[in-house]
């Protein structure tokens, strides 16, 4: 569809002036299709990064005792162990409890009069019961607190939503921001070559030829535009995910953006030159039929 | 020209007819009132009259730049007083319009602007290109046709509009002043070329204040307009239009 606008005979071509790619529509449609990409990249980033956040936790869950009942906790992992389903229960040692709470603390985290819970983080298997760890746990020590860990990370998973809508938002405003600026861009073209066009109506052309001419024009900048954005984007994208992918190999996740992200990308500057011609189509034929 | 009430015959060979046509702009008073006429196929006429009487306005009509205010207009057989926007451009180019300003593309050549109208046609390049060089040769500018407009002098100018509006052997030629800006050798070849362009069958209106253009060729009609409406007061008009109907009748 595209193509098919772009293409016009030479002879065809020469009724418009070549101006070249220096107007302002490829720079707005560069810095407009520039911002698209980044911020759907960073919609992407944090939609995967709330999946590894819900994998990461869909299957953890915490045994806490309070300080009194500490010393119960190798009851309360062995009953954990007998459930089926219960893949790995760990007791977190009490030194690395102490050195957790030292960042706030300080040195009065080692006191001894310093009353420490004892802590578990248990794993169960997918589609295991985790109620019935929570029985056996409950059973053998009725102090204990079973809790999922997906629970306690729900209000971040929630703002994690929330921004990635956010940034769709953001990229549905973009288009339509290029959109409008088509709108201009087409009026702008209509108005500098209006005795052209009044000519070539005279002459007996259509609608359709004359559209044809400036849809060349404003189809070839918006691709300019989206190119030149693309590659802009695509050097910042692989510099700050070069930095996150190398975080991510120390923690153990996965890259910010997979094959599918990446096919999302790409699309979006090919999304944006589509309703760039479509809207600067419509606009023209819509000028063109105000006058006879 | 055939005024109002017509011959049978006239009818079936009118290439244009209007009744009662009248053309105001915006809501200002009108400047074509009550017109009532026909344009037999294959004839010749002067248009004729005072400046402001309305000639262009009346050839706006006829080359489909505007619709009547009031009263019908039949151009090839088709009412398109109120025809469809999208209808207008077959008819279009059936007809070839020498404006009075030339109205040539700036930035293209004479060549590409008297081969303009076969592009819109969509005759093929090899097509165009014969005959483009052929009609540029009959104009004298055969050697110009790299040039672009505002390189050419106003005659050169006026003879590449006058080729750009033949160019098709359209059925109805239209042209505002076509000699105003020529000498008077230029003057009669570009006569010469619309009468040969008249002996194959298009019909020609050229509006004009030139006596002289108007007495070379004698075999033509003439249409004089004054205020708005067609008149012979003088009586001395060739083939001068009846009364419109309104007087007629009285």
């Amino acid at each position: 569809m595209i193509l098919d606008r772009i293409w016009v005979s030479g002879p065809e071509a020469r009724l418009l002036p070549a101006e070249g790619l220096h107007g302002p529509t490829v720079a707005v449609m560069a810095m407009m299709n520039f911002v698209m990409i980044i911020v759907a990249a960073a919609g992407l980033a944090l939609a995967n990064t709330a999946g590894v956040v819900v994998s990461g936790t869909e299957s953890r869950y915490v045994v806490e005792l309070p300080a009194a009942s500490a010393s119960d906790l190798p009851r309360a992992v062995v009953a954990a162990r007998a459930v089926p389903g219960v893949r790995r229960v760990s007791a977190v040692p009490q030194s690395e409890m102490r050195k957790t709470l030292e960042r706030w603390l300080g040195e009065s985290a080692n006191s001894p009069d310093l009353p420490i819970p004892a802590m578990a983080t248990i794993e169960i298997a997918p589609g295991a019961d985790p109620a019935a760890v929570s029985s056996a746990v409950h059973a053998q020590v009725p102090a204990a607190r079973f809790s999922a860990q997906s629970a306690e990370l729900k209000p971040l998973l929630r703002s994690l939503r929330a921004l990635q809508w956010l940034a769709l938002a953001l990229v549905l405003l973009m288009v339509m921001a290029t959109g409008a600026a088509m709108v201009l861009a087409a009026r702008g073209a209509l108005d500098t070559h209006r005795a052209t066009v009044e000519i070539m109506h005279r002459i007996g052309a259509t609608d359709r030829q004359v559209t044809r001419l400036f849809e060349r024009k404003i189809a070839t900048d918006a691709i300019a535009g989206a190119l030149a954005a693309t590659i802009a984007a695509a050097v910042v994208l692989i510099a700050v995910g070069g930095g996150v992918s190398a975080a991510a190999a120390d923690l153990e996740w996965s890259t910010p953006f997979a094959s599918p992200d990446l096919l999302i990308l790409a699309l979006v500057p090919v999304a944006a030159v589509i309703v760039a011609v479509a809207v600067a189509h419509a606009t023209l034929l819509r000028a063109l039929r105000a006058n006879l | 020209m055939r005024q109002g009430s017509e011959t049978r015959e006239g009818q079936l060979s009118a290439i244009v007819q209007f009744e009662s046509v009248g053309l105001r702009y915006g809501t200002g008073a009108e400047v074509l009132r009550d017109l009532d006429f026909s344009l037999s196929k294959g004839r010749f006429y002067f248009l004729t009259g005072a400046s402001g009487a309305g000639k262009t306005s009346l050839l706006k009509l006829l080359y489909l730049a505007q619709r009547p205010t009031r009263g019908r207009i039949r151009l090839f057989d088709q009412d398109l007083s109120d025809a469809e926007r999208d209808s207008l451009p077959h008819f279009r180019r059936r007809i070839g319009v020498v404006f009075q300003d030339f109205r040539l593309i700036r930035h293209l050549s004479a060549y590409d602007n008297v081969a303009l109208p076969l592009r819109i046609a969509g005759r093929d390049e090899a097509d165009i290109n014969s005959a483009v060089c052929e009609m540029l040769d009959w104009v004298g500018l055969g050697d110009r046709a790299g040039a672009r407009p505002a390189t050419l002098s106003g005659g050169e100018q006026q003879r590449v509009a006058i080729a750009r509006a033949v160019i098709t052997q359209p059925d109805l030629l239209v042209a505002d002043e076509p000699t105003g800006n020529v000498d008077a050798e230029m003057a009669k070849r570009l006569l010469h070329l619309f009468d040969a362009l008249n002996g194959l069958g298009t019909t020609v209106v050229v509006a004009t204040h030139d006596l002289g253009l108007i007495a070379s060729n004698p075999g033509a009609e003439i249409m004089r307009l004054d205020s708005g409406a067609l008149v012979d007061p003088t009586g001395l008009l060739k083939n001068p239009p009846r009364m419109d109907r309104r007087e007629a009748r009285l």
